[in-house]
């Protein structure tokens, strides 16, 4: 494939000087070509044929584009910023990140899917403007009285803001053409989405902004070595961060990053005229700046995340009994109990895998036909009284307090329910070559299947078992397995929570290891136990571990109404931010239908021109715009492809909302089809005609963005009154799809 | 006369180390194909299909389109296999009545073909005989492609159509102009995808590589593109999509009995098939009528098929959650057939509960009310919450209670394919949405089992939102008859009748093949682990095993173990084969040609088509989330195979030099030769099943802790 990329582009190159054989019959082949439309922003090494404007001077024209520039700026805040504050109560997910961007004014740790930076952008948005984070953010719709709501909404709103602008430059960059940019951007002011999604306290506005951001230094950046060059670089490579470091979704960002720098590099490797060195420092230079350097600096956010984020909260029992030590207010912040593990205690019982939960049982049985229907054993990550186990002798209840010693047997009571953990030789629910673990017998009489052999690992006969240090495992004496946690989730019958097992296998892993969290025995002494304090680079692992294994776990419910990547494009269904009723102040989140089919048509258009352009060229002409078309279009298809194919693969819940990415680079590349489209109108017609049409299509085009905004406008703003299918309503006669709720 | 002058002359080349491969082919995969007499593995599994041919019994098999099961159906056709053996366990022995040989006859002889062909495809790839010779013996080596290939299982004949496919299209490409092998390329193509939905990789990647080929000749002016793009495309697209569809052809007009798996497909499917719902379905009246006695089918059939249903119990007074509920009788979904699934359609105008003469058809958009036959309760909704689906509101059979809640039992019909259809509300035909009047709720199966007071039948709701199109929301006239009889107990007499009455109908063969493609790829059953089952990641290094037959006395067993060896000189060869492509890719983009350009094209083209072809046969299985085992490795190590020997030529002329290092490859390579020869030797009693081995010899042969085999304790 290769060598065939690298064949057309040298055809590409030895054919330009054909360009203008084919369209221009009147005009001589070697015209000096005017720099009519396009922006003189530095760069003019491959700027297109003008074709139109031959009279503007070069002044005029830098006039002109700043008040396109303006005009964009303009019409892109106002139309963000106009009703920042309705509704006045909590909307869709600003729940979820409101709420966490008041954990960060509290310093309170929590869990969640995502990486920190864009929950601590909201925080630092809220702490800056007088938020004093008491709100509670408890569910959608509550009101939100004298808090200072707006600075959170007003900082997505101005991120959302530069979408446009961001959009106008890059297309401006990939195509040297106002109208193409000026597409693109119009698309994406009026797109009713866009608006709502950038109106509220979420992290979409500010992943799009840093993906855009991103994008439009990767194409700025193209003067090697320059000051501009390094500025752009490292513009780069901390948007990529950013984008990383709000949702992991910005990885496909990073991907279309790295692909264009291979490329890039590949190039320059072809380049015979630069030596091994000049390229090695090329290689060097990207390394740094977008390797390195992101990746410097998104641990610096996490690292920040962690040094204000220092007092025990709601996302505790995810993380491991070090880590929790970290946090003031936990009860293994400086920790006093027990130091050896005794007979007649109470404990917690932790896996030590990464994101491993503690050793549960709970009054449910498994399900018939799951191996014999006795009591659920799982493994939960929250701190739950379900998950307090007793500690026995293999028979009789011991009077004194004896310590549990390294080859004991031992028989593990489950406090609330008073069964034995227990094994025996039935399949495990979900890991079928292990074996089921349930929860036996009555008042902690069971049978042999319930003793278990205490083992430290690296320990000998006769060592005591530390509380919270010594790693631990539970050998079943009648199998001779392994107490195990395979880290898969249950389904709804064992309450999503996780499947433990007893594993034939031996091999020492952390998913057979366990360490003993809480002991509480009241008849020994409490000793304050420092436990060892987890290195910084321990923590984000772990965290990271722990985020992937989060977002797998979001499941789609059965009886939820999913959303499915094919619904997307087409503008199936939306998603309602606010408001059900007609009494209610009602705000749907839904893309201007005009433009998404634009958008959607315009990239069958785009694979058309592109097919007809390379046979062009395979066959030995080149069409005017064909490299504009391939190289940029081909740029921002790709990345819509990235932001988009993926989708179809992951399993977890998906939502309307992950389109838009993908929905800025499908409208950017809407704006360089339909541009080169229009110019191509003198395929067709001779030159004082083509232009008219050109003119022509630009006002339609104009007209129709216009239009459907006014149509769609309320879906943003706010609707009251009526439901669409009532007469009377601001919407009537707009409902074009039944999926749509409004 | 001048024709009688010419001599009579037979020239034949016949290449000697092919037809002695071939034989050994034959010999490995075709000796002792009956032993072991019993039950091996998937067998079990295909047993059943290759049964239900024999029978003509229709079935669904998502685990692959119809053609693979024909091709063993055909061997147990041709063996005289009547399908009566029970299919139920691994390693029951089968009756002397079943001719075991013929079973696993096509099987075997495609897997001995693959040998031949690969050798066949390393000449193609403008390789020497030397290097197709080794690949011929990699192939003939490989205990794993022996069993996969011995039994009734279908992977040897995915591989056999795949490689077929390649061979015959790159005989096309070194022959041009020859297009009867591009067209015997997109059969076997066709064949491939019909096997195994897995051989649609290889598919895309053959047409990736033929329109990489009639790219370049776009640009070439001397020859007439159009004609050649189109016959390219009508043998490589138009010719298998046709042949793909002809699979189901026969496939559907083989099966033309009811079975296990009706209850899958639609009405209309279920009526077409001889027996089952077209016994009871035929000559029932057609347009459904005030007065019609009928059973209502939901069109989901997830999670399970289910006619509407009442009987004589109520909702709890209170839930075990305490949320109350209007405690009137009981509307469900129940998946078998029985007389309280029968609903009589009453015109809300009128009294009478028989249909009138001539009978008044019901329309899109009629009022209706629908009467419980058994129990003569309405059926009804109201704003009250649904006992498992909260938003949504309860369905019951009407009683008063005179605590103020109003009857609230007109439903309109709303046909949703009477574009398709009529207007008209037809039996079996029609899918009809039954909207609630008061509230314009829709009835709806909400797929959740009701606890023990419900007889854990299904749950029926209604639900206010109108979303899309949703099959959730459809019902179907199964079984209808005009009802005669105005009191109750001759309609319960009559209801317990079986239907009677005269019409004929038939279902296009587009439709069915449509509905039944779109239920194989839709229809999910549970995946779960399975002891042998494996990830993909483990395959390359053989980290698992699968026993697939443990003789029932002695320690006598069959696995699917690979060669180690082989498996080690493909991984190996993958390795450097990558790290060369990217050497000589990077030093060619510096303008350093350190090969030639028909040699480079020659090893671009083997990497295209080796390398891609493992890519393409490996890669998608790490995104699946079905049960994998080794065995779906198989097709991708066979294009190893071919890419080893090439590699080994390809440095043998062009990357050494002097002669010293040319022996010192030769006496290397004799010597991997020798240990895979060794090694297949080693693993051939777990291969063919016998000698029997003592547990020593067993526990010798487990080189990996991970392998599992069976030791039978005496």
């Amino acid at each position: 494939v290769s060598v065939q990329g690298r064949a057309n582009f040298k055809i590409l190159r030895d054919t330009s000087t054909l360009r203008n054989r084919k369209s221009f019959p009147t005009s001589a082949p070697n015209t000096p070509v005017s720099k009519g439309q396009s922006c003189p922003t530095g760069n003019d090494a491959q700027s297109s044929n003008g074709t139109s404007a031959q009279f503007s001077s070069r002044l005029s024209d830098r006039h002109m584009c700043t008040v396109l520039l303006v005009l964009v700026v303009g019409l892109s805040f106002s139309t963000r910023l106009y009703k920042i504050t309705e509704p006045p109560h909590v909307c869709w997910d600003e729940t979820h990140f409101g709420k966490m961007g008041s954990y960060y004014i509290n310093r309170t740790f929590f869990f969640d899917v995502h990486p920190p930076l864009g929950k601590m952008l909201i925080g630092l948005a809220g702490y800056m403007t007088g938020y004093d984070g008491t709100f509670p953010f408890m569910k959608p719709g509550d009101k939100y009285e004298h808090h200072n709501y707006w600075g959170m909404r007003g900082f997505c709103a101005v991120l959302g803001s530069l979408l446009p602008i961001f959009a106008y430059l890059i297309v401006l960059e990939l195509s040297r053409s106002e109208t193409a940019a000026l597409i693109a951007a119009s698309l994406l002011i009026f797109d009713t989405g866009c608006i709502t999604i950038s109106q509220y306290i979420l992290l979409d506005p500010i992943l799009m902004f840093f993906i855009m951001a991103a994008v439009l230094s990767m194409v700025k950046f193209n003067q090697p070595f320059s000051a501009s060059w390094w500025l752009w670089l490292v513009l780069t490579g901390v948007n990529l961060a950013g984008a990383l470091g709000v949702k992991f979704v910005g990885l496909f960002v990073i991907l279309l990053v790295g692909l264009n720098t291979v490329w890039d590099l590949w190039r320059l490797l072809g380049d015979l005229s630069l030596s091994l060195v000049d390229i090695a420092k090329h290689f060097l230079a990207r390394v740094v700046g977008l390797i390195l350097f992101p990746l410097f600096f998104y641990v610096t956010v996490f690292a920040i995340h962690f040094v204000v984020l220092n007092k025990s909260g709601p996302g505790d029992g995810f993380f491991s009994s070090a880590f929790q030590s970290r946090l003031i207010g936990n009860n293994l912040h400086n920790a006093s109990m027990p130091e050896y593990l005794a007979y007649g205690s109470t404990i917690t019982v932790k896996n030590l895998r990464i994101a491993g939960g503690y050793l549960h049982s709970h009054w449910h049985l498994y399900p018939e036909g799951v191996g014999a229907r006795q009591q659920q054993v799982t493994a939960y990550l929250h701190k739950d009284y379900n998950n307090l186990w007793l500690v026995h002798r293999q028979n009789t209840q011991s009077p004194t307090p004896d310590l549990v010693r390294h080859g004991d047997i031992i028989r593990l009571e489950h406090k609330e329910t008073t069964r034995n953990l227990h094994s025996h030789l039935h399949e495990a629910p979900l890991t079928k070559k292990h074996f089921q673990v349930t929860g036996y017998g009555n008042n902690g009489t069971g049978d042999a299947n319930d003793l278990w052999q205490v083992e430290v690992c690296g320990g000998q006969k006769g060592d005591l078992v530390k509380v919270l240090r010594s790693k631990v495992r539970f050998l079943h004496r009648a199998t001779g397995c392994v107490l195990y946690s395979s880290g898969k989730t249950l389904p709804k019958w064992g309450w999503e929570q996780v499947e433990v097992t007893c594993s034939p296998y031996l091999k020492e892993t952390p998913s057979s290891q366990w360490n003993i969290e809480d002991h509480i025995n009241p008849k020994l002494p409490n000793i304050s136990l420092s436990v060892l304090k987890p290195h910084f680079l321990e923590i984000l692992l772990e965290s990271h571990i722990v985020m992937i294994r989060g977002n797998s776990g979001l499941k789609p419910k059965d009886n939820e109404m999913n959303s499915k990547p094919w619904h997307w494009p087409i503008n199936y269904q939306g998603l309602r931010f606010s408001g059900v009723n007609e009494t209610e102040y009602r705000v749907y989140l839904l893309g201007n239908p005009v433009l998404w089919w634009m958008n959607l048509a315009s990239l069958g258009l785009y694979l058309i021109m592109v097919a007809v352009a390379s046979v062009a060229l395979q066959r030995g002409f080149s069409l005017k715009h064909s490299h504009v078309l391939m190289r940029g279009g081909g740029l921002l298809l790709l990345g819509w492809l990235l932001h988009y194919a993926p989708f179809y693969t992951m399993g977890r819940v998906l939502y309307y909302h992950h389109y838009f990415p993908a929905m800025l680079f499908s409208s950017m590349l809407t704006g360089i089809t339909l541009d080169i489209l229009l110019k191509s109108a003198d395929l067709l017609l001779r030159p004082p005609y083509s232009d008219w049409l050109q003119r022509a299509g630009q006002l339609v085009l104009l007209f129709t963005v216009l239009h459907s905004f006014y149509l769609f406008h309320p879906l943003s703003y706010g609707m009251t009154g009526p439901l669409a299918h009532e007469p009377g309503s601001s919407m009537a006669g707009l409902k074009w799809m039944d999926s749509w709720e409004f | 006369m001048h024709l009688l002058g010419l001599p009579l002359v037979v020239t034949a080349q016949v290449d000697l180390v092919l037809v002695l491969v071939s034989l050994l082919a034959f010999w490995t995969r075709l000796s002792r194909l009956s032993y072991p007499n019993a039950v091996v593995f998937d067998e079990v599994y295909y047993g059943q299909f290759v049964s239900l041919y024999m029978k003509r019994v229709f079935f669904i098999d998502d685990s692959g389109p119809p053609l693979g099961h024909m091709i063993l159906a055909f061997g147990a056709y041709l063996g005289g296999f009547d399908g009566n053996f029970l299919w139920n366990r691994i390693g029951a022995d089968y009756p002397s009545s079943v001719s075991v040989w013929s079973l696993r006859l096509l099987p075997a002889l495609c897997g001995s073909l693959c040998v031949p062909l690969v050798y066949l495809l390393t000449l193609e790839l403008n390789f020497s005989h030397l290097a197709a010779l080794g690949a011929a013996l990699l192939l003939l080596l490989e205990n794993s492609l022996i069993v996969q290939s011995r039994f009734m299982l279908l992977e040897s004949v995915l591989i056999f159509f795949v490689l077929l496919a390649f061979l015959s299209y790159l005989r096309f490409h070194n022959a041009p102009n020859r297009f009867s092998w591009l067209l015997l390329s997109g059969a076997s193509c066709a064949a491939a995808v019909g096997v195994k939905y897995m051989g649609v990789f290889s598919y895309l990647l053959l047409l990736g590589v033929a329109s990489l080929h009639t790219w370049n000749l776009i640009g070439d002016h001397t020859l007439n593109v159009c004609v050649q793009c189109v016959c390219r495309f009508m043998c490589l697209v138009v010719v298998p999509v046709l042949l793909y569809v002809f699979w189901f052809y026969i496939h559907l007009g083989l099966l033309s009995h009811s079975g296990p798996h009706d209850q899958l497909m639609s009405s209309a499917f279920q009526a077409s098939l001889q027996g089952g719902l077209s016994r009871i379905t035929q000559g029932q009246p057609l347009e459904v009528a005030y007065g019609s006695q009928v059973t209502l089918r939901s069109s989901a059939s997830q999670p399970i098929p289910c006619w509407l249903h009442s009987h004589r119990a109520n909702y709890p007074v209170r839930y075990e959650n305490g949320r109350g509920s209007s405690h009137q009788q009981q509307v469900t979904c129940y998946p078998f057939k029985d007389v309280n699934n029968w609903w009589i359609i009453k015109d809300p105008g009128k009294q009478k509960l028989v249909v009138g003469s001539p009978p008044q058809p019901v329309r899109h958009g009629d009022v209706i009310q629908l009467v419980h036959g058994m129990t003569s309760r309405f059926l009804n909704s109201h704003d009250v919450a649904a006992p498992m689906s909260p938003h949504a509101q309860e369905v019951s059979g009407y009683i008063d209670f005179n605590v103020s809640m109003a009857a609230q039992n007109l439903w309109r019909v709303h046909i949703s394919n009477r574009e398709a259809e009529s207007d008209v509300w037809k039996t079996i035909l029609s899918e009809v949405r039954l909207v609630h009047v008061n509230t314009s709720a829709v009835l709806k199966l909400s797929g959740v089992s009701l606890p023990d007071w419900g007889f854990r039948q299904l749950e029926v709701v209604a639900e206010k939102l109108f979303k899309g199109h949703s099959s959730v929301l459809g019902w179907t006239v199964e079984e209808h008859r005009y009802g005669t009889s105005q009191e109750q107990k001759e309609r319960e007499a009559e209801l317990h009748s079986p239907t009677h009455i005269d019409i004929d109908r038939k279902m296009s063969f587009w439709a069915k093949f449509l509905e039944l493609q779109w239920k194989m790829l839709t229809v999910k059953q549970e995946d779960s682990e399975h002891k042998y089952s494996s990830s993909p990641l483990e395959w390359i290094t053989m980290e698992t095993n699968i026993a697939y037959w443990l003789h029932s006395s002695t320690n006598a067993q069959i696995h699917l173990i690979g060669n180690p060896v082989s498996w080690g000189v493909a991984n190996l060869s993958l390795l450097a084969y990558q790290l060369l492509a990217a050497v000589y890719l990077v030093r060619r983009r510096r303008g350093i040609k350190d090969l030639p350009d028909a040699v480079w094209c020659r090893f671009s083209c083997l990497g295209c088509v080796c390398v891609g072809g493992w890519v393409v046969n490996f890669v998608p299985f790490l995104l699946m989330e079905k049960t994998l085992f080794l065995y779906h490795y198989l097709p991708a190590l066979c294009y190893l195979y071919v890419l080893s020997p090439a590699l080994l030529e390809h440095a043998h002329t062009h990357l050494l030099s002097s002669a010293i290092q040319r022996q010192a490859l030769g006496v290397c390579v004799s010597a991997v030769l020798l240990t895979v020869f060794l090694s297949y030797r080693n693993f051939c009693p777990l291969t063919y099943g016998s000698p029997e081995l003592s547990a020593n010899q067993l526990q010798g042969l487990r080189w990996r802790e991970t392998w599992d085999i069976l030791y039978r304790h005496r």
